[in-house]
């Protein structure tokens, strides 16, 4: 096994900005925005760092497809602890359309191509919510996936995963190669250190084209209009029961 | 007309501030989580990027939450402290072979600027612990650099600064604290006053007088808590800064060796002057995050609270008074940054420029913080909201290391008298 971890890491806009829908409908302002690393990919992150200090794995690379700004991200997670990165360019109108499946087949190219062990990614972003691009990959490469993990441990060739589904926790084995997808309760993430972040200068990131990986970026999505969600309504007051229960009739929902 | 210019550029500024083509446009509360006109990453590298969301991180996370209960139960916070350290915040510009991070002074400056906004008067210690290892770090031998430096970066060990006395403030250079040489001892008698940390903190770089009258005869010795005939005043009760304590500390037949002395005999007083240098941007930078937060807060104050049918946000007075808020914050921090820039170059006009953005900033971040008070109306007063403690915290760095002095020396050197721009002055500024 070569020790490899691919840690997927995604740049979104900061969870702590008050997104604006644009004039004409067809996004989200992104422009002059903060942005950051996605949450869940910071927890990725994290877990892969915190397996290599376990010495289970040997080295963690961080990945993140977009533009030129993309690279900030990458050495956010170079300063949290990984070895070296590889920025995956996609600009422009191929960045807008960017999603899930274009990601993940570039994904399942690089594991191939970097001998990956084990790929770890956020559970989802924070701008689309998609929750897909873990899953896609697994499928790409026939790999086990291990989704939605709160605790993660190796066991040989094998990975025990717990998982929080809507039941409560299930625990699964799966075999490596495999993909994970982490949730919020799996770590909290460390802070960079000062010298970290200095010594994280130093270390490489590889440009890559998807052409190069042979991935085909065209989507199967068109994006019509984004709106802003509704306004929310004022509510009513009744004075009894028998008049809540009229109302929730008439309304329809009862 | 022509006075319609400047009034339209702060109202459109005011009005960027406030995103009210945004309020009109939108019809509802929407906003940026983060202003961007005063927005402290421009013109940073990306390092400096890097390290200032660690600080920002930090203190949103680690120290905000817990700002108001230090102050009201004067906690000192160590634990939290050493978790800062960890990340290098111990020793910022303590040489990195010693323990220390090795950044320069803007570095440093924009971390400080940034760790304020959790806890002005955690921070405002942090800085001081800071200047003290890097006058060890840079006045001690090795024995010394390697004895001290260590455990202060790790914050295993907490410092203390001691220059001001009861009797000598401003006049730092009349100091009294006495250290008689006995054998392979200094035998120091007489006391300091305000000495942040004093009576908690482990190390104590002290300048005592082992010679003459005057600046040359004061040296700078290091004193260990736990030395027979150290011994510390009250706590004192402060209007702010409460997360540290401040107490006098009295030295009464205290013997220190000899080995514990930084540099020279009679080089105390230059060691002194060039620790605070850096002190003084520190400080300014602690002030600027306050500033940075109350204007913050002033911003969504505006927005929320309704007052003759409308938010205040849509109040042109006050619209122009936060734009002006905005305006003097990014000018102080233009002027502290250029400062740590020049003092990181050891430029000719590094001194002056240190004494300048001190009291520009200090000055001008009070102002603004207590403007955010003012908007924020009777709520303002209340020790629910963070605004006042941030007043009252960054009202002691308009006082503390040294203040009047700055006319004087800036006017000295307007004179070009220029043996008293490099710290050989009478009368100098002080802690």
């Amino acid at each position: 096994m070569s020790g490899r971890v691919l840690v997927g890491v995604k740049r979104v806009i900061d969870y702590a900005v008050k997104i604006r829908v644009k004039p004409d409908n067809s996004g989200v302002v992104t422009d002059g925005v903060k942005h950051s690393m996605n949450p869940f990919c910071e927890i990725a992150v994290e877990e892969a760092v915190k397996l290599k200090e376990k010495k289970l794995i040997k080295e963690v690379v961080a990945v993140s497809c977009g533009p030129q700004q993309s690279q900030e991200t990458i050495r956010t997670a170079l300063a949290m602890g990984a070895d070296r990165g590889i920025h995956v360019e996609v600009s422009g109108k191929d960045y807008e359309t960017l999603g899930p499946l274009q990601v993940s087949k570039i994904l399942a190219a690089l594991a191939k191509k970097e001998d990956a062990q084990l790929i770890i990614l956020g559970k989802q972003a924070i701008d689309d919510d998609c929750n897909q691009t873990g899953q896609m990959t697994a499928a790409l490469l026939d790999w086990p996936q291990g989704t939605f993990a709160s605790e993660v441990s190796m066991d040989g060739a094998q990975v025990k995963v717990v998982r929080e589904i809507d039941g409560g926790l299930e625990t699964i084995k799966i075999n490596t190669p495999a993909v994970l997808t982490a949730d919020l309760r799996l770590n909290t993430p460390r802070y960079a250190t000062l010298p970290n972040i200095m010594k994280a200068k130093k270390k490489k990131i590889a440009n890559v084209k998807p052409a190069d990986l042979g991935v085909d970026l065209t989507s199967r999505l068109e994006v019509l209009r984004v709106d802003e969600p509704p306004q929310r309504q004022a509510g009513m007051k009744v004075e009894t029961v028998e008049d809540l229960v009229e109302k929730l009739r008439d309304t329809g929902m009862v | 007309m022509a006075a319609l210019g400047p009034l339209s550029r702060t109202a459109r500024l005011g009005c960027n501030l406030c995103r009210k083509h945004r309020l009109v446009f939108n019809r509802n509360l929407q906003r940026r989580g983060i202003a961007s006109c005063i927005d402290p990453s421009y013109g940073l590298s990306e390092e400096q990027k890097e390290f200032q969301k660690v600080a920002f991180d930090f203190a949103a996370n680690e120290m905000a939450p817990h700002m108001a209960e230090w102050d009201q139960k004067e906690i000192f916070p160590v634990e939290t402290m050493r978790k800062a350290a960890q990340l290098g915040f111990g020793g910022i510009y303590v040489q990195p072979e010693v323990g220390g991070s090795g950044l320069s002074r803007l570095d440093t400056s924009i971390i400080f600027e940034a760790l304020s906004t959790g806890c002005v008067s955690t921070t405002a210690y942090i800085s001081i612990h800071n200047m003290c290892a890097w006058m060890i770090d840079t006045f001690g031998n090795n024995e010394q650099r390697e004895r001290f430096c260590p455990d202060l970066c790790s914050m295993e060990k907490f410092a203390s600064y001691c220059l001001t006395e009861p009797g000598s403030g401003s006049d730092a250079a009349s100091l009294l604290t006495s250290a008689r040489l006995k054998g392979d001892h200094y035998i120091l008698n007489g006391s300091k006053a305000f000495i942040s940390g004093g009576g908690d903190t482990d190390v104590y770089v002290v300048m005592c007088r082992t010679g003459g009258k005057g600046p040359k005869g004061i040296s700078c010795l290091v004193v260990e808590k736990g030395t027979p005939g150290l011994s510390f005043g009250k706590k004192e009760k402060k209007v702010g800064w409460n997360s540290q304590p401040t107490r006098a500390v009295i030295f009464e037949d205290c013997a220190v060796p000899v080995t514990n002395r930084l540099g020279a005999e009679g080089q105390g007083f230059n060691i002194a002057m060039k620790g605070l240098n850096g002190g003084r941007i520190n400080i300014a930078s602690c002030s600027l995050g306050a500033a940075h937060a109350s204007v913050l807060l002033a911003r969504d104050h505006l927005l929320v609270r309704k007052q003759f049918g409308e938010t205040l946000a849509n109040n042109q007075f006050l619209q122009f008074k936060l734009a002006e808020m905005a305006t003097k914050l990014v000018a102080s921090r233009l002027l502290v940054r250029e400062a740590a820039t020049a003092l990181q170059q050891s430029r000719a006009d590094a001194v002056s420029l240190c004494s300048m953005a001190k009291l520009f900033v200090t000055d001008e971040c009070f102002n603004i913080c207590n403007q955010a008070l003012q908007m924020h109306g009777g709520y303002g007063y209340l020790k629910d909201y963070a605004v006042q403690q941030f007043v009252r915290d960054i009202r002691v760095h308009q006082i503390l290391e040294g203040r009047c002095i700055f006319s004087f020396l800036c006017s000295r050197s307007q004179f070009d008298l220029s043996a008293y721009v490099f710290n050989l002055l009478p009368q100098e500024p002080t802690r």
